[in-house]
């Protein structure tokens, strides 16, 4: 479970990306996090995963409080997630398969569990048989599906997504959303972050929209509707 | 940091993920190696000098015994009671007196084989003490001592040549030291400086593994890996080195009559404590190096 309370941010610079923000979000939930540029998206994602300390609030994350966490939690905190990025993040040199073996050895997976594990992500985003492939031999949004089968290797209870379809063109970015609805119904919590409105309205899914730090829209299937940005 | 809580596994990748960061950097890689070849080859070239001329002084010690020679003008008899004098003199282990007919007797046998030297007249030798000295270092002033002795008319000692091999010891150490303080830093300085190469390579690799939960420590030992196998890396190849250059060198000094009161020690007498010295100063230089490059540079 996500829950965070009036929770503040002032970068080094002065900057209030985050003033007073509360949401919660409960187990097995899917919920877009909207709004206009500058208003406070990543910030929450970079708080959720332990990157930016809070100023002031408070911030539960499956368990782990994130305003007092130690430096050596953040580890065990991100084993609970798994984050996706629009730059896919995925290493050049090694192939699908390979960038999969990184992710898990990463956490002291077993070459057993690792062989299972990987297998089972690949088939679950319907990229079996292109495991032997290097990222640049595919296409964008094959990447990002990579890029999610790696999320979801380490069995987090929540999927976190920083615009994912940055990237991708309208056909790619729907087969993505849709691709992270069905992680969703398989019983992991999903919280993307997108600035494409029609994308969000094919779905009827909670949207959270933030302005200026603050969350000023929270319902279901309002983008573009009752709440503008 | 303690390797305790991972797997074998783990530790396997630690060692591959080191091994395949040295080999791609392999011209820094080959620069940190032979800069460290170099520090433990200096190291070990002084410390062998060092023990050589330690067994060449035990050498003299052992034959090179000094010489009492007893005044002309006392008897035998007389010349036996000096014998609780010399002994009270400092820095004298022992004394054993050899009467004239002795040393002629001790001469005639070594040169047996020219009649010139037999049925000399005992006469022409000189009563004398074989003296041990507890410290050849102190030789000089044992022999000044030794002179004030009455009834001791000359003292023969190699004073000069035992100096000599204590001078070339103590250069040997001081040398040794100094070179050995600044090649380790100047090794440490190297390996840190490639290691941060491989951070610098792997950032995108670093950013993953903290995106997937990662620890710190998990992170930090395969460059911890690859400076302790450049360390031993380069402490194999000098032992070897050395092995070959020690030999070249004694074989020099052996061969030549100059040199011949040196005592060589075999190196299959020391191959053993020269491997373990090497290969520990390998891995400290070699860990030193990734562990100061983690502590400058690795910000995770
Ligand atoms: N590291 C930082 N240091 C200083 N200011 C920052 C930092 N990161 C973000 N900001 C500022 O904080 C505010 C919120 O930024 P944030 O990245 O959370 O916005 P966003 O909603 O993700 O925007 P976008 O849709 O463009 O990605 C912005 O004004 C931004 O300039
Ligand atoms: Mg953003």
């Amino acid at each position: 479970m996500i829950r965070l309370k009036n929770v503040y941010k002032e970068y080094r610079n002065g900057t209030h990306a985050l003033n007073g923000l509360s949401l919660e979000i409960q187990d097995g939930e899917f919920v877009f996090l909207v709004g206009p540029s500058g208003s406070g998206k990543s910030t929450v994602i970079k708080v959720l995963t332990g990157e930016v300390i809070p100023t002031e609030g408070q911030v539960m994350v499956n368990g782990f409080s994130l305003v007092n966490i130690a430096e050596w939690q953040i580890p065990y905190l991100r084993r609970t997630l798994g984050i996706v990025f629009q730059d896919f993040r995925l290493i050049d040199k090694k192939t699908v398969y390979d960038n999969m073996v990184f992710a898990m050895r990463a956490v002291g997976a077993s070459p057993r569990e690792i062989k299972k594990r990987i297998g089972y992500v690949l088939k679950l985003v319907g990229l079996e048989n292109k495991a032997s492939r290097l990222p640049d031999e595919l296409s964008g949004g094959e990447q990002q599906r990579v890029a999610i089968a790696r999320a979801l290797l380490n069995n987090p209870s929540t999927i976190i997504a920083d615009e994912p379809t940055g990237n991708l063109d309208p056909a790619r970015s729907l087969e993505i959303m849709t691709l992270l609805k069905r992680i969703n119904e398989l019983g992991t919590t999903v919280l993307v972050v997108t600035h494409e409105r029609d994308l969000v309205n094919r779905f009827s899914e909670r949207v959270v929209m933030l302005e200026k730090g603050r969350v000023i829209g929270d319902g279901v299937g309002k983008y573009g509707v009752n709440v503008h940005a | 940091m303690s390797m305790r809580k991972y797997n074998t596994h783990d530790i396997r990748y630690f060692f591959t993920e080191g091994l395949s960061s040295m080999f791609t950097h392999g011209f820094m890689s080959f620069a940190a190696i032979g800069i460290t070849v170099a520090c433990l080859l200096i190291m070990g070239t002084f410390s062998l000098i060092a023990v050589n001329a330690d067994a060449t002084l035990k050498k003299l010690e052992q034959e090179n015994q000094v010489l009492a020679f007893v005044d002309e003008s006392l008897t035998e008899a007389q010349a036996r009671t000096l014998e609780s004098k010399l002994l009270k003199v400092d820095n004298v282990a022992s004394v054993e007196f050899i009467s004239r007919e002795e040393a002629k007797d001790a001469f005639a046998s070594e040169y047996e084989d020219d009649p010139l030297f037999q049925n000399l007249d005992p006469a022409i030798f000189r009563n004398r003490f074989v003296v041990n000295l507890e410290d050849l270092s102190l030789m000089r002033e044992t022999k000044t001592a030794l002179e004030q002795v009455p009834g001791i008319a000359d003292v023969n000692a190699y004073v000069e040549l035992s100096d000599g091999f204590i001078t070339l010891r103590n250069i040997a150490a001081v040398i040794s030291m100094t070179l050995i303080a600044v090649l380790f830093l100047v090794s440490v300085f190297i390996i840190a400086n490639t290691i941060k190469l491989t951070f610098f390579d792997r950032r995108e690799e670093i950013a993953i593994m903290k995106m997937v939960g990662a620890t710190d420590s998990f992170i930090r030992w395969p460059f911890v890996c690859e400076g302790f196998l450049m360390g031993i890396l380069a402490a194999l190849i000098a032992f070897f080195l050395q092995w070959g250059l020690y030999g070249l060198i004694t074989k020099g000094v052996s061969g030549n009559d100059v040199f011949s009161i040196i005592q060589i020690v075999p190196f299959s007498h020391m191959w053993a404590p020269v491997a373990l010295i090497f290969v520990c100063a390998g891995i400290v230089i070699g860990v030193g190096g990734s562990v100061s490059a983690i502590r400058q540079y690795l910000k995770v």
